[in-house]
């Protein structure tokens, strides 16, 4: 045996003696993964949390929280001896007098970019392919709440500097506090410590960004993993994968260094990016200072949409017995959010309710084989999208010399006309490709040989598809609407009423589809005409 | 409820998982060697990326500058020292996962799920152990505990509650005030300095503040409520009714700066349309009608502040804001 073999054996039989952790760890390394591109996401989402763990802490050894009024004296000349908040003048100093300090600021705020859009991006994985079906349906809540942390989490981030952009998102942040009916104002004196913007509010985000918020990050994002382990994760269909069994790589060592390796891919990618595309340069905008704004005000992307929404709300106040109710703000900035994040958390549940199905799933669908659940996807990024878009209606119009005007009038009408639309051509999409896959099937791939029979007629060859091939177009369920009667057995009208008649209409819509092909079709045309 | 004769659809055979095909490193021993010195050469780059880190953190200058094609001047000390970290990083990455893909055993393995529901027993054990737990414990046997605890748990939360009190104190009718007054002369931001009508030409515009007895100091908390914007339109270009004229002054008519939407600072000013902007919901207001909102999504007219001259021929103001500035609050009243 050699030393390192006996250094090796002595620190696990020290650690299993006291935890028995041999058993669970030879478990844990030949656990089996099964491998796709699209399962990457979610460890892109991880690692550039982990990075934004890793330099946020970097970044608070210098940053001072803290809204005292100071005279810049650091090396930056166009702002010298300017007054500022120490929030401010801390952010400078990182920039521009620490070493490597302004990198990973870049880097932090790169890898927040990336950590919220792969996130999106993820999510729309699972969605799209329903891997938030029964049993997952806990792990889908918890990635919403996520997504929800990390939205406030990367706003409380950008507006810690106190520049003036930055300033001004707050500024917007404060008015819908002070929005909310009957306790919106004394909310908003609490929150900054009297009238706005006070000298407090910087610490009290600070608090919350790089403590509070990253905690429960921290929890939710471990009982997330936790549950993908104990649930094993879900797997594309194909030949010899089934509802039963898992198909892929183990653990150790494979895994291992492919998760491991692409830790550093991310990582060195957002360095890359922080090494060259600059980003959030405060030091363009200047102090915050309520009586200023600089042109074309935009949030991080992930604000866009909500900003948007705001942009394009109508202009309607009510104003009664000696109150005011700000639908303006109310409507775009609370409410409409609140009903899609609800929706959003509870959509498992919806489709369970549509479809009947309470089974568990493992295998993933294919987004075509789901019409309905990919028209509602569709829809919904239709949505979100015209509002983004909306949200830089500003930029759109000088950029493209456009009228605001009219931008602002599409993205209103088009919000309610565009999902809709965007719902009813995705459905269609996906039933014409369950037809293409049909035809594939049934009559194979067409080979562009063209064959001229002795009677003169000229045919296209078609090459029948290999079993693996027409196994993963047809190994998906098709299952007919619910069954739901107005009456029971015994001719009872049924309680359910419109909930029944509206759950009725629902699965019919969940259930469209075109008929696949049976085995028994398959074997009649190969017997029959060739 | 799913409908018993729907899935009986017959299915096409499950050919099972395809046969494995042997990657070039697992035959040839020659691929190998190769794979093996890729995986070596990614890993020395990386070493190559730490070294570059150490010399920019120490020999480069901060204050060199470069000139890059994309990007433009660039601080050669920060870039290096990124592009350093970025190689030293992405390397390892790169390395590893080359390792994984042609060195490492590819073969699939299959493991076996089971349900997650527990089985019945287990779940009647567990449905017995907390009923025996309850009925040890004497949950239900006395009510007098039962209650009292409930009281307790749903009081004691109160406490922090009550603490986050003193977070600030209550806005009392301070939204609805501002520092100005009637006589509050108008002065120049930035410059504090006082101001004649015959400073500002017609089509200009100006920022003022309030004028400040000497040693009292100006916050932003005051900034944000008190930023008056004027404009200087010829007198006849208002479609004004004749109380809201009164509050102009030969053609200067003043509103707060601050967005009666959220709170922006309303600071693009179209001449030729003599259009007010907001930068950050692009509401749009209509100079020559007080302001009335005529795009966007504000629901109120920029609060108007009536001005004049004093007797020693400088601008102040008429009287106070007659409505409160900025965005709206449930105890608004207008």
């Amino acid at each position: 045996m050699s030393a390192r073999e006996r250094l090796a054996g002595g620190t696990a039989n020290f650690i299993d003696e006291r935890t028995g952790a041999a058993k669970w760890m030879k478990k844990t390394l030949t656990k089996v993964f099964p491998d796709h591109w699209s399962f990457m996401l979610g460890e892109i989402v991880m690692y550039s949390f982990v990075i934004l763990l890793l330099s946020g802490t970097f970044l608070t050894f210098w940053f001072d929280p803290s809204m005292k009024e100071v005279e810049y004296e650091g090396s930056y000349e166009p702002l010298s001896g300017v007054k500022m908040s120490a929030a401010y003048a801390s952010t400078l100093n990182i920039s521009f007098d620490i070493r490597g300090g302004l990198l990973m600021r870049q880097i932090h705020h790169w890898a927040a970019l990336i950590f919220m859009a792969a996130m999106v991006i993820h999510m729309m994985r699972v969605f799209f392919t329903g891997a938030f079906r029964k049993p997952r349906e806990l792990n889908w809540i918890i990635g919403v709440a996520l997504l929800t942390l990390g939205i406030v989490e990367g706003f409380l981030g950008y507006s810690l500097p106190d520049d003036l952009l930055s300033g001004t998102g707050i500024r917007i942040a404060e008015a819908i506090i002070q929005a909310i009916p009957v306790v919106g104002s004394y909310l908003s004196y609490f929150l900054f410590g009297g009238a706005f913007p006070g000298e407090v509010f910087v610490q009290r985000i600070y608090a919350a960004h790089i403590l509070l918020i990253p905690g429960i990050m921290l929890a939710l994002i471990t009982a997330h993993l936790m549950l993908v382990w104990y649930q094993k994760h879900t797997q594309y269909p194909g030949p010899g994968r089934t509802e039963k069994n898992v198909v892929g790589y183990p653990l150790m060592p494979v895994y291992m260094a492919k998760a491991g390796g692409f830790f550093f891919i991310v990582f060195g990618v957002t360095a890359f990016l922080g090494a060259v595309a600059s980003i959030n340069p405060i030091w363009i905008y200047g102090p915050y200072n309520p009586g200023q704004i600089g042109a074309g005000s935009q949030p991080d992307w992930y604000m866009g949409w909500l900003d948007g929404l705001v942009r394009l709300a109508p202009p309607i106040e009510t104003h009664a017995f000696g109150y005011t109710i700000s639908w303006n703000i109310l409507i775009p900035g609370l409410i409409v959010p609140g009903i899609i994040f609800t929706l959003l958390a509870f959509y498992p549940f919806i489709e369970q309710w549509m479809t009947g199905d309470k089974r568990e799933h493992h295998i993933l669908d294919r987004p075509r084989n789901n019409p309905n659940r990919t028209a509602i996807g569709a829809m919904s990024l239709t949505f979100t999208l015209v509002a983004l878009i909306n949200g830089g209606n500003d930029l759109i119009a000088t950029h493209f010399d456009l009228s605001i005007n009219q931008i602002m009038w599409f993205s209103r009408i088009g919000i309610i006309v565009l999902p809709p639309l965007a719902f009813v051509i995705t459905k269609r999409i996906c039933l014409s490709l369950q037809r293409a896959d049909r035809e594939l099937v049934l009559h194979g791939r067409e080979t562009g040989r063209l064959v001229m029979l002795p009677h003169g007629e000229f045919i296209e060859v078609h090459e029948p598809l290999p079993p693996e091939k027409a196994y993963l177009l047809t190994h998906h369920e098709q299952n007919p609407p619910l069954a739901l009667t107005s009456e029971d057995a015994q001719g009872v009208a049924n309680p359910q009423g419109i909930k029944g008649r509206v759950r009725s209409r629902m699965s019919r819509a969940a259930q469209e589809q075109i008929a696949k092909p049976t085995a028994k079709e398959v074997l009649e045309i190969e017997e029959g005409h060739h | 409820m799913i409908n018993e004769n729907s899935g009986a659809v017959e299915k096409l055979s499950d050919p099972g998982l395809p046969e494995h095909i042997h990657r070039k490193t697992d035959v040839d021993p020659r691929a190998a060697k190769k794979a093996e010195r890729q995986v070596s050469i990614l890993f020395a780059l990386s070493a190559f990326g730490t070294l570059l880190f150490i010399y920019s953190y120490i020999w480069i200058p901060e204050d060199k500058f470069i000139f890059l094609p994309i990007t433009g001047t660039t601080n050669a000390h920060q870039l290096f020292l990124g592009l350093g970290l970025a190689m030293a990083l992405f390397f390892i990455g790169m390395g590893a996962v080359h390792w994984a893909k042609t060195l490492m055993p590819d073969h699939e393995v299959v493991d076996y799920r089971k349900e997650q529901r527990s089985k019945d027993e287990d779940r009647a054990a567990l449905v017995a152990t907390v009923k025996e737990g309850a009925a040890s414990a004497g949950l239900g046997r006395r009510p007098l505990i039962k209650r009292t605890l409930g009281l307790a748990l749903g009081l004691v939360g109160l406490s922090p509650l009550l603490l986050l009190r003193d977070l600030g104190p209550l806005p009392g009718d301070e939204l609805t005030k501002t520092n100005w007054n009637k006589g509050t002369r108008l002065v120049t931001d930035p410059g504090d300095r006082p101001i004649k009508p015959s400073d500002l030409e017609v089509g200009g515009v100006a920022q003022v503040q309030p004028a400040f007895p000497t040693g009292k100091v100006r916050h932003l908390d005051d900034i944000a409520k008190d930023s008056v914007l004027l404009v200087r339109l010829r007198p006849e270009e208002f479609n004004l009714d004749a109380e809201r004229l009164s509050w102009t002054y030969e053609g200067i008519i003043a509103f707060s700066k601050i967005c009666s939407h959220m709170g922006c600072a309303v600071a693009l000013y179209e001449q030729t349309t003599k259009h007010l902007l907001c930068p950050c919901h692009q509401s749009t207001f209509d100079v020559t009608r007080a302001a009335k909102v005529i795009f966007g999504p504000a629901a109120r007219s920029l609060p108007q502040l009536p001005i004049t001259v004093d007797s020693e021929g400088y601008l102040v103001a008429q009287a106070p804001f007659n409505e409160a500035v900025g965005p709206s609050f449930w105890e608004r009243d207008s």
